[in-house]
């Protein structure tokens, strides 16, 4: 009897200690970072979205008995492209998490790939909502931004400023679409109206067409539910027609820190967006923003920061965890606040939405700025709890049940 | 209100002179195509990323040597020509005896190469060039407000498009350089240097392209996917227009661009394959091409 009792506490001992080594398959974290690297959003994510993972993993240090590892590749943005990376990232590399990934239509596909191999997913890059919605997996936790969040934000601060009837020119694939609807539901749900739409192909180069149409349409609000290079394009050319002169405002629903780069200030000047993160917010953003600035030669967009984050509060999650195991690794990040540079006690929903705090901003004047990147006046904070779908509301079928 | 085909006639207006405009872009850059494959029988496709250089040395230009639009629309064909010229001499000239596609596959891998390197360096988001103040503003025309810029942009293009016709159609420098192509040898025998003629061709096709990219600055960013994202259409018009002529390429250009302007009004989801549309059909029934010789 004795002896019993002893042979399973030993046992038992024997387990705990097992635990407390971390489990890591294959001995190595393996990190797949994959966006577009050559087209319109590489600017945004690209390159600049592996430095930031790799500073994550060189920021979070060592993993007792398991080497970390970064891979990255272009997904062209083509979802056939990119389900192929993935699939062979895991079957054949041993891949444990896919990072990134703008671009919702491949942000989809990739979802569908995660959930069947049972593999993490951290999406920064992608935006629609269906990501966490009809599409939600157990697997997939949605970072930085989404459709809804840009909605709210520009839908709703351009309508309470008598913005009350909009156009919407619309990049013609599933993140377009998704944004001019909830865009659409915003700006009715407020006392608005819709009067018309045009869809135009992903990377796009001549945009009049489209803005003369959206002008005889006579809305007071003409909407961008597109990114980009799609979005600069068509900024640009509103400016030249004379769009904004005569009177209509310009919503650029989605608009990263890259792009009002590119656009320079005197045509970005006055574009009010909704954005996850700004460099220049407080002394711990600064510090990190500057870093990355170093390696990456850019300040960081919101879609980069959220890559950084994510990936740290995932590898901390598997030191916790003890194990890289999906749902191991996603129930201890979910039970974890995140707490970093980019999000102060940002929370993980059930059905994957990372929820913290989103930022209104408006693009500075020319004579407002003090330099390269100083960009944005942020005009108000939209707390976490109103940024995103709320939870009731949401149409993910593992919520509901 | 009046409507032409179920839209209001100021949209059709509009629309059709906005295709013009997108037109002017296309005749521009096919005519340059169109002289190199008639004489040089080369299908260049670096003539995209020669485009793109063009817009980037304009933008050189100001930003580094504070060298204005005007001058720019003069020095950075030049440029592009040059190194047109550097392209032919080391590397195109030496393919001429072999198969249309090593030049095909020569000029693509070069292509590659080029735009690489810029996105390399300069991303893809591309940099502002600021329209030149003489030609800022617009004008209200009753239908449409007409950027001065792009009035501009369609006058320029269709003077170096029909001088360029004139120069190849109807001057004795012209009937040297088909007669060069028709018979190099024969020409050659006469005392005139066929292979520098050959060389200078290539250069100014490209330099056709270099001008088209200064006069794409300043609407479009200055991007280094600029020229990728434009060269397939305009190869598609080539082939409608029949490789090779001049004048084809012209009109065809222009009114390829009509029609893809209408598309953006009627359906606009079809805006990007209409072209490619209009090449299979007019294959099918003209295979030469609609102004192309038989052969």
């Amino acid at each position: 009897m004795n002896i019993k009792v002893l042979g399973a506490c030993a046992s038992a001992i024997a387990l705990l200690g097992g635990a407390a080594q971390a489990e890591i398959s294959g001995d190595a974290v393996k990190i797949g970072v994959m966006n577009d690297q050559s087209g319109l959003y590489a600017d945004l994510a690209g390159q600049g979205s592996v430095e930031a993972a790799r500073m994550a993993v060189e920021d979070f240090g060592e993993l007792d008995g398991a080497s970390i590892e970064v891979l990255s590749a272009d997904h062209q943005n083509k979802p056939d492209v990119g389900s192929n990376t993935v699939r062979e990232w895991i079957d054949v590399d041993g891949v444990d998490v896919i990072v990134d990934v703008p671009t919702s239509s491949v942000a989809l596909a990739v979802t569908e790939i995660t959930r069947e191999k049972n593999k993490v997913f951290l999406v920064s890059g992608a935006a629609t909502t269906q990501l966490t919605g009809e599409a939600c997996s157990p697997t997939t936790i949605h970072w930085t931004y989404d459709t809804y969040a840009l909605a709210v934000g520009t839908g709703r601060a351009m309508v309470q400023e008598g913005g009350d009837s909009w156009f919407f020119i619309t990049a013609d694939y599933a993140f377009g679409h998704q944004l001019e609807e909830d865009t659409a539901n915003v700006v009715k749900e407020e006392g608005g109206e819709v009067l018309g739409s045009v869809r135009h192909p992903l990377s796009t180069a001549d945009f009049s067409s489209y803005l003369l149409q959206a002008q005889g349409s006579g809305a007071k609000v003409i909407g961008l539910a597109n990114a980009g290079t799609d979005t600069t394009n068509a900024i640009k050319q509103a400016n030249e027609f004379g769009i904004t002169q005569a009177g209509q405002q310009m919503a650029s629903l989605l608009m990263f820190l890259s792009d009002v780069n590119a656009l320079g200030l005197d045509v970005a000047q006055g574009l009010v967006l909704t954005t996850g993160f700004y460099w220049d917010m407080n002394d711990e953003t600064r510090g990190w923003s500057e870093r990355f600035n170093e390696r990456a030669g850019q300040m960081p967009t919101m879609v980069q920061a959220g890559v950084y984050s994510a990936v740290l509060h995932y590898l901390n999650a598997i030191k916790a965890a003890g194990s890289d195991e999906a749902p191991a690794v996603v129930e201890q990040m979910k039970a974890t606040p995140v707490n970093d540079f980019f999000a102060k006690n940002g929370t993980i929903r059930e059905d994957g939405r990372m929820v913290h705090d989103m930022y209104l901003a408006r693009v500075k004047k020319p004579d407002e700025s003090s330099g390269p990147w100083d960009y944005y006046e942020i005009l108000r904070t939209i707390p976490g709890d109103q940024a995103f779908l709320p939870l009731e509301e949401s149409t993910c079928p593992a919520v509901n049940q | 209100m009046v409507e032409l085909i179920g839209i209001p006639p100021q949209l059709l207006f509009g629309q059709l002179l906005l295709g013009l405009i997108n037109g002017s872009f296309y005749a521009l850059l096919s005519l340059g195509l169109a002289v190199i494959f008639g004489m040089l029988n080369v299908i260049n496709f670096a003539h995209g990323a020669l485009y793109m250089m063009g817009a980037f040395a304009a933008y050189f230009l100001l930003q580094y040597l504070g060298i204005g639009y005007w001058p720019a629309l003069l020095l950075a064909p030049l440029i592009v020509g040059a190194i047109g010229i550097v392209i032919e001499k080391t590397m195109l000239s030496r393919l001429y005896k072999l198969d249309h596609l090593y030049g095909l596959l020569l000029t693509f891998g070069l292509a590659l190469i080029i735009e690489g390197l810029f996105r390399n360096y300069y991303g893809v988001s591309g940099r502002p060039y600021p329209i030149p103040p003489a030609l800022a503003g617009g004008h209200n025309l009753g239908f449409m407000f007409l950027p001065t810029y792009r009035g501009w942009v369609v006058v320029a293009s269709l003077i170096v498009c029909l001088g360029t016709w004139f120069l190849i159609e109807r001057t004795r420098l012209g009937a040297y350089l088909r007669a060069g192509t028709e018979n190099p040898t024969l020409v050659r025998a006469f005392g005139i240097n066929v292979p520098l003629m050959m060389t200078l061709t290539y250069g100014f096709g490209v330099a056709l392209a270099g001008f088209a990219g200064v006069l794409a600055a300043p609407i479009y960013q200055v991007n280094p996917l600029m020229g990728s994202d434009l060269i397939i259409v305009v190869f598609a018009i080539v082939v409608i227009g029949g490789m090779g002529s001049i004048l084809g390429s012209i009109v065809t250009g222009l009114g390829l661009g009509v029609i893809e302007g209408l598309t953006k009004v009627f359906y606009p989801e079809a805006s990007s394959t209409v072209i490619f549309v209009i090449m299979a059909i007019v294959l099918l029934i003209r295979p030469a091409g609609l102004f192309g010789r038989t052969a």
